[in-house]
């Protein structure tokens, strides 16, 4: 009876270690292709918001001014006021449901989110053609657009993630427990 | 036999059949249409038919029942595609009417090149083609996917004019067939640490979500066919996140890498369009589940009353937390209200439709649906749901959604000369 029983939980023992992510499940058709870091390199491009993730390279609000005007002002207006896309600027601070337009001054949570995004989609014409030197830049450039840094300081690896956004208090989980 | 006010009928009244029914029903059943004209054989009945072609399109009759555009040139902005459920009946969508969210078009993408990557916080990356795919376990079930700004039109201070289709045509329910998301990450050997992931489009922004490894674990899917057929191209073709009864901007189109980690990875989506702003200034973030629903789609605005009598009012409700339980109806808005017969099976998380037979007198009625989930969650009144959620100060258009997931009550009004309005009751 006893080792009836011992067998049976160590046979659960060894079925949740194969689906919980352990050793693979000998039963599994184990099809995928092993991928090493240096394949994935072109596609391994997720930002954490604790900057996990960001590349070499630094920028200024300076030398994104001119990448601005060359490849982004064509849709979101010059300076970052708007145009066939979303305004860039702070807006006006959310106080309701009728709060307007949702901006990185007055709503994004984090900063790392404007490099993983610029990176990833930007310019909308031609994504992923902007060098990690030029989205750092952007990123200054729309950080000091939006009054969050000063005119002179350098983005990069380091610095980014310590940015902190104005509404980073903003938020509530809908759903705590999905999570 | 009267179950409610106002003329709507119970719901088993068919199926119990009957020759005291039969008798009350027939003053009501006489179409117009039926007057008397000596019957004759119609053109088609005396010529053969078409030829029957490789991939059926359907009769030119139905020409119209199509999806509506707010972007029918493609130009460089979100293109919406509703769905139109005020002209459909049962439970599936047809693929060419599914709902479409797109931020930047459909990629045309040779599958024989698709590649789907898992990596992160994995015992080894993983790299899987379509073919690979094919030879793994096969699961298909129902699945609803509902845009989180569907029904944003309602909340506007006064109600939209506008049919279902341009108030509620952003969700749509297909047969999805695939693989589980649990079998692939069980073979990159996920790390115990592990609690989310983010999953990536294809597409020209690379579109990200993050997604919490315990929906992941439970009932994710790699889609690869939808009612039977591999995907349609703007609904993720040659492979899709399904992420059942969960927002549908998360369940990722053109899916092609799956990031394990252990953060949220606060991208532009969840960041900005996808959380919810609150009365208080605030906002909702994570706002996963499209919360329990129902309409009635017949009959809607735009429907036609063709003079008193015999009606069948039918309509769709789903939940993202599990089955419909029970949906009630009313025609006296809510003041008195009549189970409505539900569509077997049930599924979880999918469309289940609705029918009750109603007996209009031809005077003034507001008709209603409200539907209860096994989870134990029911659909708020209109009134409820603005009371958390808030209301808008103008009213909006009806393309916009810059506020999401309202799942309260509609109501349409019939009036005496049998037109119906969309109306807040």
């Amino acid at each position: 009876m006893f080792t009836r029983k011992l067998a049976r939980l160590l046979v659960a023992g060894l079925l949740s270690t194969t689906t919980i992510g352990g050793a693979v499940a000998a039963d599994s058709p184990n099809l995928g292709t092993p991928l090493t870091p240096a394949d994935l390199a072109a596609w391994d491009t997720s930002i954490l918001p604790d900057g996990r993730g960001l590349p070499a390279g630094s920028g200024t609000a300076a030398q994104g001014a001119p990448v601005y005007a060359q490849k982004c002002a064509v849709c979101h207006g010059e300076n970052g006021k708007g145009g066939s896309a979303s305004a860039l600027l702070p807006g006006r601070p959310i106080s309701s449901i009728n709060g307007g337009e949702r901006t990185i001054g007055n709503f994004w949570p984090v900063s790392t989110t404007l490099f993983d995004y610029i990176r990833r989609a930007m310019p909308w014409q031609a994504p992923k053609t902007l060098t990690n030197d030029e989205v750092y830049a952007l990123t200054a450039y729309l950080l000091v657009l939006n009054k969050i840094i000063g005119e002179g300081e350098v983005m990069n690896a380091e610095t980014l993630p310590k940015v902190k956004m104005p509404n980073r208090d903003g938020f509530i989980v809908r759903f705590p427990g999905k999570i | 036999m009267p179950a409610a006010g106002n003329g709507l009928l119970d719901r088993r009244t068919f199926m119990r059949g009957g020759a005291a029914f039969a008798a009350a029903i027939t003053g009501y059943g006489i179409s117009k249409n039926a007057t008397a004209q000596p019957l004759a054989n119609d053109p088609w009945s005396l010529t053969q038919g078409a030829t029957t072609p490789p991939y059926e399109q359907r009769s030119r009759y139905e020409s119209k029942v199509t999806r509506t555009l707010t972007n029918p040139k493609g130009e460089a902005r979100v293109q919406n595609a509703r769905t139109p459920l005020q002209l459909s009946q049962g439970t599936l969508t047809p693929n060419g009417l599914h709902f479409v969210v797109a931020q930047s078009g459909a990629p045309d993408i040779d599958p024989a090149k698709h590649r789907l990557v898992i990596h992160g916080m994995v015992k080894q990356p993983l790299m899987f083609t379509l073919d690979t795919l094919a030879r793994y376990p096969t699961v298909s079930r129902m699945a609803f996917i509902e845009c989180g700004g569907n029904s944003a039109p309602m909340f506007s201070p006064q109600p939209i004019q506008a049919n279902l289709q341009a108030l509620h045509g952003m969700v749509s329910c297909s047969e999805w067939s695939g693989v589980l998301l649990s079998t692939l990450l069980a073979e990159a050997g996920v790390d115990p640490k592990a609690t989310w992931l983010i999953a990536e489009g294809a597409d020209a922004p690379t579109l990200t979500r993050s997604v919490p490894l315990k929906k992941a674990l439970d009932d994710a899917m790699i889609a690869l066919y939808q009612n039977g057929e591999r995907l349609m191209p703007a609904n993720g073709y040659p492979m899709r996140l399904l992420l059942p009864g969960w927002e549908g901007n998360m369940s990722i189109k053109w899916l092609r890498r799956i990031f394990v980690t252990d953060t949220p990875g606060m991208t532009f989506p969840e960041s900005k369009t996808y959380a919810q702003l609150l009365p208080n200034g605030k906002a909702y973030q994570f706002y996963f589940i499209e919360e329990v629903k129902s309409f009635i789609t017949h009959p809607s605005p735009g429907h036609v009353m063709n003079g008193p009598g015999y009606y069948e009012i039918s309509g769709l409700a789903y939940s993202g937390e599990g089955c419909i339980k029970r949906v009630m109806v009313s025609a006296d808005g809510g003041q008195s209200w009549a189970q409505a017969e539900l569509q077997k099976p049930v599924q979880d998380k999918a469309f289940t439709r609705f029918r009750l037979p109603w007996r209009w007198d031809g005077g003034p009625a507001i008709l209603q649906s409200r539907a209860w989930d096994d989870a134990g969650n029911v659909q708020p009144t209109r009134a409820e749901f603005v009371a958390l959620r808030g209301e808008l100060k103008a009213p909006l258009p009806p393309t916009a959604f810059p506020n999401q997931h309202f799942n309260g009550i509609t109501s349409w009004a019939i009036d005496a000369q049998g037109e119906v309005k969309h109306v807040y009751a």
